[in-house]
């Protein structure tokens, strides 16, 4: 790949160095992934993550032609017990990114450390380990079950994959625990997944996502294919299970509103590349990289005074194709502020220089040459 | 938000048990399955076509339970090509009898047996060989899909009857089996077609995600996940095409190299009876409606499947 | 910019005369589906009407009946197992329902047209877009090819598509989420409709397309002083553009009032519900609040007011009485134009 060596790779000045356990056997990275992390140190480091899906022609014989650069080179870092949400619109890689850290894809580039360990690294029974622990909660209720399982077997089936959780006797009881506690009647347990809800389906799907006790659930738009009434009440039950069974969430979306709400910290992403990462108040109350200012300027707010008291950005043209992105900063083919330098220079990910010395919440990471901090959020 | 409603997270047991959803509310679990049963039972195509199966099915089990006469008896002398006695039902003489004096009815009853028992080991064969390349194909993709894709339209570019020919002319001996084997051979690209085309679609599936992200074995993902909500539109095509089989049993015996004589066969008769077509014609029709009957009879089971299973009424 | 000019041979609008009386008015809508398990009783009695110029949101969850109120509008419900038991359609003062085929074929597409949430599979995937925008001023005005394309490239233009005359003979799948909507609506806009219904037109789209494709929908709107129905489920894109709104809830409006009112002051507990588990985006909030229980069930719509098993104010005279949608005022009797609510309560809901 060699598009990929032209380019700078994101250096990332104020993510903490990883503290990384080389395993030397099997045994002892199974031990490592199932040791606990103290509430607020990092769970998951994200360094430098890079997933480019080839390009091919030819059918017998394929040849590479290019590739799509879903994500481009991130680094972030989850806390134990903290929500991190992943906001960005459709081809931003976001999704990718959830498959990167359960290892559904393999990554091009980069290290996904879970407790020191490189788990883009791991196989068998020491990748088995960290599955246990990293459970995913799917976008849409309607495919994520199979139709042709009942409830107790969809969610029986992760003791059925990991025996060590729970022995045989107890596996129905506890497929009943886990249905009471998101809230569906266990009497349930032998019905099809066609006979319930979106709303009651997501449950199910949680309920899955729970069964091994894990310490991170990512969450892949897990509220968006939900009716309104019913998403309220999926992201509380969400929010409930956090503090009882102190889970790690990264939230993935396109709901800036539900984002916010549910977040502890939030990234932005655009084009395979983070743009900006800070606290909830950080990247809502004082934007700093023009495309979070643009997105957020452009979501319809249900209040049409607010509404009318706000600047709105409307951005022109679509999101470059990630196969061709373009050089340089890949939002300036959008942004009112670019210059040469933006087609030239990869701005990097960092706190920028001018909001390094004092104390404001514009102080946070943006990947913008021209950074400066817009509220777009509130009335003027 | 008003202080007036204070209401938090309802009591998720009571959310739940207080607003049952649709069919939840029916009361039973219900798989897609016993969906598709309780649709079937309510179609007309289907109770005919069944009804249909069945009767032949026990006809080629039990044929002695429809006739007493033996099919291979020949008399010569007092029934030689005698006319069909249509009021006599169940009767030896009802379909009259063949150039060497043999019972048409007995020899339909009989003749089922290895007409369906074809039919359905090719069908079964198929199936199984189908299903495995295509879901092996579709599942890993890559050179292994490249590899069966192009063996599969290898065979595929064969024409099943000339193909056939070929295969069964190069047997002395045309036992059951060969007829049987030979067919299989031939046949089951298209379910193998069906099956990876499933596949595709299925592997895509978030539950196929959910279980690798459990880190569910390859086996059961393929065999739990992928396999039972592939089979349904393989199913569709191979009880319409276990039909296409009776039928190809029929035209490969017409021709002399299917299954041959003494095997009781409604090709084997159809194949005898075209010499006679002048002066009884009898003899060719009646073996030639019973394969058209029973070819009906499956592709009609076949539709009535189709629609049952049809996700799109789901 | 007069692109799409009036030409001679459309056919001068039916029952012109009285313009201005609305242009389209439902009236005791009532659709229903027979299906394996029962009737599902989608529509349940539905009145509304827009005017020429007017933007009426209608605003529900999945199963609240609005997209099937749309269809059965456009005369594209299937029926079977659609059925319209009871009510009237009347377009300019005609009952459509009551309408040959070809009559309402020849309404459909040139005076009323619509706009779908998925733009990809409302397309014709093997056509050019080119192809298919001129194909609506060949059939039904009889153009020449050529005439028919340079519209066709007008058109484009005027929904801002770029390098319009280059991209005419692209297909669909050439085109982006958003540009394949714009083509959606310059296919909806062809023959210069009087209305227009938009189904979730930017559901399936981003963020920041959203904006783009509604503000193109409201200034073409505004241009063409159109009627326009807004189908949708989302509070925040309706309070950006309609004018007022109508709330469903299981095939019933529950809710009737000017866009600002209902945000500022909803009548009807469903509503407010709605309001309110919405998270915001200008602050951080506590936990949200949530309707309780699920959406109906339309097989078994519950007896009386059908949001009485998820309403906080349920009392008895809710569960075997449907509350008719009557007229909101304030405190003082004073009348509160256009708004309506389908409540036992509105008051106490309304007034607190």
């Amino acid at each position: 790949m060699a598009e990929l060596k032209k380019e700078p790779v994101d250096a990332t000045p104020n993510v903490a160095e990883v503290g990384t356990v080389n395993a030397a056997t099997e045994a002892e990275a199974v031990a490592a992934v199932d040791a606990p992390v103290a509430q607020g140190e990092p769970i998951l480091q994200v360094r430098n993550l890079v997933k480019h899906f080839p390009l091919t022609q030819g059918i017998l014989f394929k040849k590479q032609v290019g590739a799509v650069k879903a994500v481009d080179g991130i680094s972030f870092d989850l806390y134990a017990g903290e929500t991190l949400g992943i906001v960005g619109e459709s081809g931003c890689g976001k999704s990718t990114v959830a498959k990167l850290l359960m290892t559904l894809e393999r990554a091009t580039a980069g290290e996904v450390f879970y407790k020191g360990q490189d788990i883009t690294k791991l196989s068998g029974r020491a990748l088995k380990a960290v599955r246990r622990n990293i459970q995913m909660v799917f976008q849409d209720p309607y495919t994520s079950l199979n139709p042709r399982m009942t409830v107790g077997d969809i969610i029986g089936e992760t003791f059925e994959i990991h025996p060590e959780v729970a022995p045989k006797g107890e596996r129905r009881r506890k497929v009943q625990d886990l249905l009471d506690v998101v809230g569906l009647n266990p009497e349930y347990i032998n019905r099809y997944p066609h006979q319930f809800s979106g709303g009651q389906r997501q449950r199910i799907g949680i309920a899955r996502g729970l069964a091994l006790n894990p310490e991170i659930i990512i969450c892949d738009e897990p509220v968006s294919a939900l009716d309104v009434s019913v998403q309220a009440q999926v992201i509380n039950l969400m929010e409930k299970l956090q503090d009882e069974f102190n889970l790690s969430y990264l939230f993935i979306a396109h709901d800036l509103s539900i984002v916010r709400h549910i977040s502890d910290r939030v990234g932005v992403m655009y084009l395979g590349k983070m743009a900006e990462i800070g606290t909830d108040t950080q990247i809502y109350d004082h934007p700093t990289h023009p495309y979070t200012q643009a997105l957020l300027s452009a979501v319809p707010v249900p209040d049409p005074d607010a509404r009318e008291g706000r600047e709105r950005i409307i951005l022109s043209g679509d999101v470059p194709s990630p196969a061709n992105p373009p050089s340089g900063c890949r939002f300036r083919t959008r942004c009112w502020k670019a210059q040469d330098k933006c087609a030239t220079e990869v701005p990097l990910l960092a706190v920028p220089e001018r909001f390094r010395a004092s104390d404001t919440p514009a102080a946070h990471e943006s990947a913008c040459h021209f950074a400066e901090e817009k509220d777009v959020v509130h009335a003027a | 938000m008003p202080e007036t409603l204070k209401e938090t997270t309802p009591d998720p047991t009571v959310e739940a048990t207080a607003a049952p959803v649709p069919a939840a509310a029916a009361g039973k679990p219900r798989s897609l399955w016993s969906d598709a049963w309780h649709d079937l039972r309510r179609s007309p195509l289907f109770v005919v076509s069944a009804i249909l199966i069945v009767f032949l099915l026990v006809m080629a089990v039990f044929p002695g339970l429809f006739t007493g006469a033996d099919p291979r008896y020949a008399d010569l002398a007092h029934h030689y090509l005698q006319k069909p006695k249509w009021g006599n039902f169940f009767q030896e003489d009802w379909f009259g009898y063949d150039i060497q004096g043999r019972s048409i009815y007995a020899r339909v009853v009989y003749g089922a047996r290895a007409s369906i028992m074809v039919a359905v080991v090719v069908t079964v064969l198929v199936t199984v060989l189908g299903t495995v390349v295509g879901m092996l194909a579709g599942y890993f993709g890559g050179w292994i899909d490249t590899i069966l894709s192009r063996v599969t339209d290898i065979f595929f570019g064969v024409p099943f009857i000339l193909g056939a020919m070929v295969v069964l002319t190069s047997f002395a001996e045309r036992h059951i089996w060969v007829v049987i084997l030979a067919l299989a051979f031939l046949g089951w690209t298209q379910i193998a077609r069906v099956a990876r085309g499933s596949v595709l679609t299925i592997k895509q599936a978030d539950y196929v995600m959910a279980a690798k992200a459990l880190g569910a074995s390859t086996t059961r993902i393929l065999l739990r996940h992928i396999l039972p909500n592939a089979i349904a539109p393989v199913i569709v095509v191979a009880t319409i095409a276990l039909g296409g089989y009776i039928s190809a049993e029929a035209t490969l015996s017409f021709l002399g190299i299917g299954l041959a004589e003494p095997t009781v066969s409604w090709g084997v008769d159809i194949s005898s009876g075209q010499e006679q077509l002048r002066n009884a014609a009898f003899v060719l029709i009646i073996p030639s409606v019973m394969v058209s009957i029973t070819v009906l009879a499956f592709i009609m089971l076949g539709d009535a499947v189709r629609n049952a299973l049809d996700p799109k009424l789901r | 910019m007069t692109i799409i000019d009036k030409t001679a041979d459309v056919p001068a609008p039916r029952g012109s005369n009285d313009e201005s009386g609305p242009l389209l008015e439902v009236r005791d809508l009532h659709v229903e589906f027979h299906t394996r398990d029962g009737v599902a009783k989608a529509v349940n009695g539905v009145n509304y009407n827009v005017s020429a110029g007017e933007t009426l949101a209608v605003l529900g969850e999945s199963g609240s009946g609005k997209s099937v109120t749309a269809q059965a509008i456009m005369g594209i419900l299937d029926m079977p197992p659609g059925r319209i038991p009871k009510g009237e359609i009347l377009f300019r003062g005609q009952d459509m329902l009551k309408m040959s085929n070809e009559e309402r074929r020849q309404i459909r597409g040139q005076k009323i047209a619509m706009i779908f949430q998925d733009a990809l599979s409302s397309l014709n995937p093997v056509l050019s877009v080119g192809y298919q925008l001129g194909e609506m001023f060949r059939v039904h005005k009889g153009m020449s090819k050529k005439d028919a394309k340079a519209k066709a490239i007008a058109l484009m233009d005027r929904v801002r598509i770029p390098a319009a005359k280059e991209r005419i003979n692209d297909y669909p799948h050439q085109f982006s989420g958003g540009m394949r909507q714009r083509i959606m609506i310059a296919m909806a806009l062809a023959l210069e409709p009087d209305l227009i219904i938009a189904d979730e037109p930017t559901t399936a789209l981003d963020v920041t397309v959203q904006a783009q494709v509604m503000d193109l929908l409201a200034e073409l709107q505004r241009d063409f002083n159109m009627g326009l129905i807004l189908i949708t489920h989302d509070l925040g894109v309706v309070a950006d553009v309609a004018d007022k709104i109508a709330v469903m809830y299981a095939g019933r409006i529950v809710e009737t009032a000017p866009v600002h009112e209902i945000y500022k002051r909803p009548a009807h507990p469903y509503t407010k519900g709605l309001l309110e588990s919405i998270p915001r985006l200008d602050q951080k909030g506590q936990e949200l609040y949530a309707i309780k229980g699920l959406p109906p069930n339309l097989l078994h719509v519950p007896s009386g007011c059908a949001f009485n098993p998820r309403c906080t104010m349920a009392q008895d005279i809710c569960r075997t009485d449907i509350p008719a949608l009557l007229p909101v005022t304030e405190r003082d009797g004073t009348e509160l134009v256009g708004r309506g609510s389908a409540c036992h309560f509105w008051k106490e809901t309304i007034h607190g």
